[in-house]
């Protein structure tokens, strides 16, 4: 369950969740364990155009403050507005309550991401 | 260690809640007949009620402030290697030098014939400063490091705006203080971070990749933040140089290699020196701070003014240069901090700059031999002021770098910089700095060697840790999840946060 099978995954630890045209992105479970407990979120605007590897929002633990990065290029349709008062979904559900922005998919360079296996074998080298 | 907090200490606000009678002074009857306030000020510039000041006795601000101290840990008491930071002693003959009247009783807008002696240290400081970076001029002005780097930035932006050559992006590595990517941007540029390569310093390769006409420059720490000295510097200047970028020097880890190396001759362009990290000045407790600029020829035209000038036996403010950036802050720089940075530089002399470096960088090294086994080193790459071992070898055992750093506290030590750099997981950044014996820097040693047998047959007293301290392990989630600031006693305590018992 720490990598679900039907989800792209980035370099960067974010996954994606392609429906139609529209993608949902969080971060990965192994993510959310490496930055410890999330005490704030900081999500882009609705509207707002979003290039593929460009920063997309900012995540606060304890231990650090960490950027989170869009996997595709689109526009922002929707944010997570629950997490502004329950920032620990992204640490108790990321593949679910957790979910962090929507974006429409204008465009994607499918290189640059991985699918479930390929994902745990880059947490695997990375994690030794 | 116990510190002496038997009791629980109250705000200072929640003393006397009364505001009963009591205070430290009595002034004497100034001679002039009172005025009533209502006479003297519009009625929309009255207040109704006094301002709820604490309304305390000498001796109960003394203890209290007393008591607040003794339940903190200070560099004045043990070693305190925390990583970046570069927590030197402060010694105490700089403390003096900066409390001589003739400087703290100056009046920033004295004549210059009456501030010689001031102006004379601040070209006498720049001079030194140039002396140790090798580079042609320095400015003083900027109040602190990440102030000094938007200076600088400043700077590259004018000299690419003068040659007519817009650019729009600063390369900045994933090892790189988070402080330069947000001076980047704020001196408008667009960020872009470069990978480390296995050996934690920059990947040639990948700049040569991302070096083209739209980057201004690269921001880069020499040594990272990794304790690496990035050993293809000149190879890297040459690149960026040779497209028509600026190299920009984070040079908060001067401390390393003063004395020993020039980062003029490595080929930057601007670095700034953090003068509380390399020279010894008290960091933060409210004070200012500063953090100078080294420039390259290239970037002289463009140094902020005012500036001190010699002419002929006196020195005088330049306060306008055509191609300047303008002032950075206003009035001169932060002069006291000056003054001890430049007592710190001739206390040493030149002899002593360089030994300096050259213990912090032996200490640093002497921690990572002792270590080494008992804490697993993510990067292999020789050490120079600091070293990074991570909590993987602890992890096994279910124990964090946080219960490491908790458990030292128990055992008379700062803890180290822990989860920095974010590109070491459970990062523990150790920097011992040249100031303490090498008894201290091994007792250090043994704390950190007992804390990892500890891991392995009494996970649970670093679970438990710190339990020898006055407060012990906050919930440092809630703190932040649920931020609740407050000065008035009375006010409640909202629910279902734990109240201090």
């Amino acid at each position: 369950m720490a990598v679900p099978e039907d989800l792209s995954y980035t370099r960067s630890h974010e996954w994606v969740r392609r429906e139609g045209d529209v993608a949902m992105v969080g971060i990965t479970h192994y993510a959310q364990e490496q930055l410890g407990e999330v005490v704030y979120v900081e999500l882009p605007e609705v509207g707002q155009q979003v290039e593929q590897g460009s920063e997309l929002g900012t995540l606060e633990s304890v231990k650090a403050v960490s950027e989170f990065y869009a996997p595709v290029t689109g526009e922002v349709v929707g944010i997570n507005e629950d997490l502004a008062d329950e920032p620990d979904l992204v640490n108790q559900d990321p593949y679910g309550g957790g979910w962090l922005v929507k974006i429409r998919v204008d465009g994607v360079d499918e290189s640059a991401l991985m699918d479930a296996a390929a994902y745990e074998a880059f947490i695997a080298a990375e994690s030794h | 260690m116990r510190r002496r907090a038997l009791r629980d200490e109250p705000l200072i606000f929640e003393r006397n809640p009364g505001r009963g009678p009591r205070g430290g002074y009595l002034l004497p009857e100034s001679g002039i007949a009172p005025v009533a306030p209502e006479e003297a000020l519009p009625a929309d510039q009255l207040r109704e009620a006094l301002p709820e000041m604490p309304a305390l006795g000498e001796l109960e601000v003394v203890q209290h402030f007393h008591r607040l101290s003794q339940m903190n840990f200070a560099v004045d008491e043990g070693l305190y290697p925390l990583g970046s930071c570069t927590m030197k002693y402060n010694p105490r003959i700089c403390e003096v030098t900066s409390r001589l009247p003739g400087f703290v009783d100056l009046h920033p807008l004295q004549p210059e014939w009456q501030v010689q002696g001031a102006l004379r240290l601040m070209w006498e400081m720049e001079r030194a400063l140039a002396q140790i970076t090798g580079m042609p001029a320095v400015t003083l002005q900027p109040a602190a490091g990440a102030h000094g780097e938007l200076t600088g930035m400043l700077m590259i932006r004018a000299a690419l705006e003068a040659r007519g050559d817009a650019r729009e992006v600063v390369l900045v590595p994933d090892s790189a203080h988070g402080t330069n990517p947000a001076s980047a941007t704020f001196a408008g540029y667009r960020s872009v971070e470069i990978a480390s390569g296995p050996d934690g310093t920059v990947d040639l390769a990948e700049l040569d990749r991302l070096m083209d006409e739209r980057v201004a420059a690269i921001m880069l720490t020499v040594p990272n933040t990794l304790g690496v000295f990035e050993h293809r510097i000149v190879e890297i200047a040459e690149l960026v140089h040779s497209r028509g970028g600026f190299i920009y020097m984070d040079g908060a880890n001067l401390n390393a290699f003063a004395g020993r190396a020039l980062p003029g001759a490595m080929g930057a362009d601007a670095l700034h020196i953090n003068l509380h990290k390399t020279f010894s000045t008290p960091h933060g407790g409210g004070g200012p701070g500063a953090g100078p600029v080294a420039v390259s020829e290239a970037l002289v035209p463009h140094l902020p003014v005012p500036r001190v000038v010699r002419e002929g036996d006196g020195f005088r403010m330049l306060w306008e240069d055509g191609r300047s950036i303008g002032p950075m802050r206003g009035f001169y720089a932060n002069f006291l901090i000056l003054v001890r940075a430049l007592t710190f530089i001739r206390g040493m002399g030149d002899e002593g700059l360089r030994e300096m470096s050259e213990v912090a960088v032996l200490y640093a090294n002497l921690v990572r031999q002792r270590l080494a086994g008992a804490y697993h080193l993510e990067y292999d790459a020789p050490t120079m002021h600091e070293v990074v071992f991570d909590d993987s070898l602890q992890q096994e055992h279910g124990v964090s770098n946080v219960d490491i750093a908790k458990r030292l506290l128990d055992l008379g030590f700062h803890p180290p910089t822990m989860s920095f750099p974010l590109i070491v997981h459970g990062a523990l950044m150790i920097e011992p700095t040249e100031s303490p014996a090498p008894e201290e820097v091994e007792a250090f040693c043994e704390a950190m060697l007992r804390i990892a047998r500890e891991a392995e047959t009494d996970p649970e007293v670093l679970k438990a840790a710190p339990r020898e301290t006055p407060v012990g392990r906050v919930d440092e989630v809630q703190a932040a999840r649920n931020l609740v600031l407050r000065w008035r006693a009375e006010e409640a305590w909202p629910a279902g946060v734990p109240t201090r018992s």
